[in-house]
């Protein structure tokens, strides 16, 4: 039976790991992202995502080199997202080691561009970002790096991603975003109801047990990132909790 | 022992991945983009991330069929993966129906929808045994695997099933006749069981 993913999810801006709180990135974590994965006791995790959250276009060639870097000593899965905005870019992260690539804002302004890749790459390598956040009580799809309100309904807006061939869903909250208070459940179990791909939980983890709270909700995937580089041998732990709740998780 | 190990280049793929984890099992390995350096290979990987349709176009346009053929039919050593297993069936019906390359008496379809499960079929999944193997001694029976595939192969020869996994349905996970082999899930990307099967595959 398939089993439910454990995620560790590095935030590059630049060259650097950064820390992310509601998607402000101050903190580097890390001078050197192949280093950082190093110290992730990488055998306990399932899969690595990696995001350049640089809020400028010319990162894309550094980041390039940096996912070379972590694949050549990398034999997990590795998805990666930020600034894939058209065809040879895309094609080159997958030369370089990618399985699957991380669309977020492109859903948006650019669909045919996730459509020719969905078709040409095949819908299983392609996963739609949502990042969802609150105002004025509503919680709606933000776009650019949360800066911008689409003003779509989270389920709406997923399912309209799988309609233009995503293979899976990339979930994360604002604000809950380096919050420390566990996912965004509602939002989350909503989406894992309106979509048949699978749905990787994303943001706020401080405790193990907001991990299985994620499965609960009906994730197939759970990801962290700030909490993995605090706490010594931190993914062994977070294994062994979810095998001791009883989850079907890679025993490793 | 022969290190040298091909892997075919037509656009569709990780082919670092592979190539880092050949290096990692103590593998030389050797990028492929002209047809003619195909023979001088004894072993040969075929790899693919993508669509089958595009796939098969790339192979057709770069001239590689020909070469593929005489060189599965020569008894040298090939492995195919993930789409590289699916381009060696009859036939694909993904967007549409396309030829592939006809080694296996089988056709590429879409995973069924099931209740309680998730399409496509994406991570770490147990590979049940369904044959011995070279490529499978020192890999432990029912050991975990990363998939990430919409598609999956029918067999028509049971004894071409090297391995099922279950996702819904019982699936083929790995077929293999004589000195073809293909495997739906990406050895390059299971850490020790995966760089295991790659190790056999240079070994043996």
């Amino acid at each position: 039976m398939l089993k439910k993913r454990l995620i560790a999810v590095l935030i590059v801006n630049g060259k650097y790991v950064v820390q992310s709180v509601k998607f402000k990135h101050t903190n580097a974590i890390h001078y050197d992202a192949a280093e950082a994965i190093e110290c992730f006791n990488k055998w306990s995790i399932d899969e690595i995502i990696i995001l350049n959250v640089s809020r400028n276009e010319e990162t894309r060639l550094e980041f390039g080199k940096t996912i070379e870097k972590i694949c050549k000593k990398c034999f997990l899965p590795v998805a990666v997202g930020g600034w894939v905005t058209d065809i040879n870019y895309s094609r080159e992260l997958f030369y370089k080691g990618a399985d699957k690539l991380i669309l977020n804002t492109a859903f948006y302004n650019n669909p045919a561009l996730c459509e020719g890749l969905a078709s040409k790459f095949g819908t299983q390598s392609i996963t739609a970002s949502i990042d969802v956040k609150k105002e004025n009580k509503r919680t709606t799809v933000w776009v650019d790096r949360g800066r911008m309100n689409t003003k779509y309904h989270p389920s709406d807006w997923a399912k309209r991603a799988v309609e233009l061939g995503a293979g899976e869903i990339f979930f994360n909250s604002i604000d809950h975003d380096g919050a420390r208070k566990g996912y965004n459940l509602v939002t989350l179990n909503d989406i894992c109801s309106s979509v048949n791909v699978p749905v990787i939980a994303f943001g706020g983890v401080f405790n193990w047990s907001h991990l299985s709270e994620g499965i609960r909700e009906g994730a197939d995937a759970v990801a962290l990132a700030n909490q993995l580089h605090y706490t010594e041998h931190s993914a062994r732990r977070a294994k062994k909790f979810l095998i001791n709740e009883g989850l079907n998780v890679r025993n490793i | 022992m022969i290190k040298n190990i091909g892997i075919i280049d037509y656009d569709m793929g990780n082919i670092s991945s592979l190539s880092n984890a050949i290096i990692e099992v103590g593998g030389n390995p050797s990028i492929i983009n002209d047809p003619s350096a195909v023979s001088s290979f004894s072993k040969i990987i075929l790899p693919g991330v993508g669509a089958f349709k595009d796939a098969i176009s790339n192979l057709r346009d770069k001239k590689f069929i020909g070469v593929l053929n005489e060189f599965a039919s020569s008894g040298k050593q090939i492995l195919g993966i993930c789409l590289g297993m699916q381009l060696m069936c009859k036939n694909s019906s993904e967007n549409g129906y396309f030829e592939g390359l006809g080694w296996f008496d089988a056709q590429v379809n879409k995973l069924p929808k099931a209740s309680n499960i998730k399409l496509p079929h994406i991570g770490w999944n147990e590979v049940n045994f369904s044959k011995q193997n070279v490529l499978l001694k020192t890999i432990e029976d029912n050991s975990d695997f990363y998939f990430v595939h919409g598609y999956h192969v029918e067999c028509k020869n049971y004894e071409d099933i090297l391995s099922t996994s279950f996702h819904g349905i019982d699936f083929v996970s790995a077929i293999q006749n004589k000195n073809i082999t293909g495997v739906q899930f990406h050895p390059e990307k299971s850490q020790s069981a995966g760089l295991s099967l790659i190790k056999n595959f240079l070994e043996n």
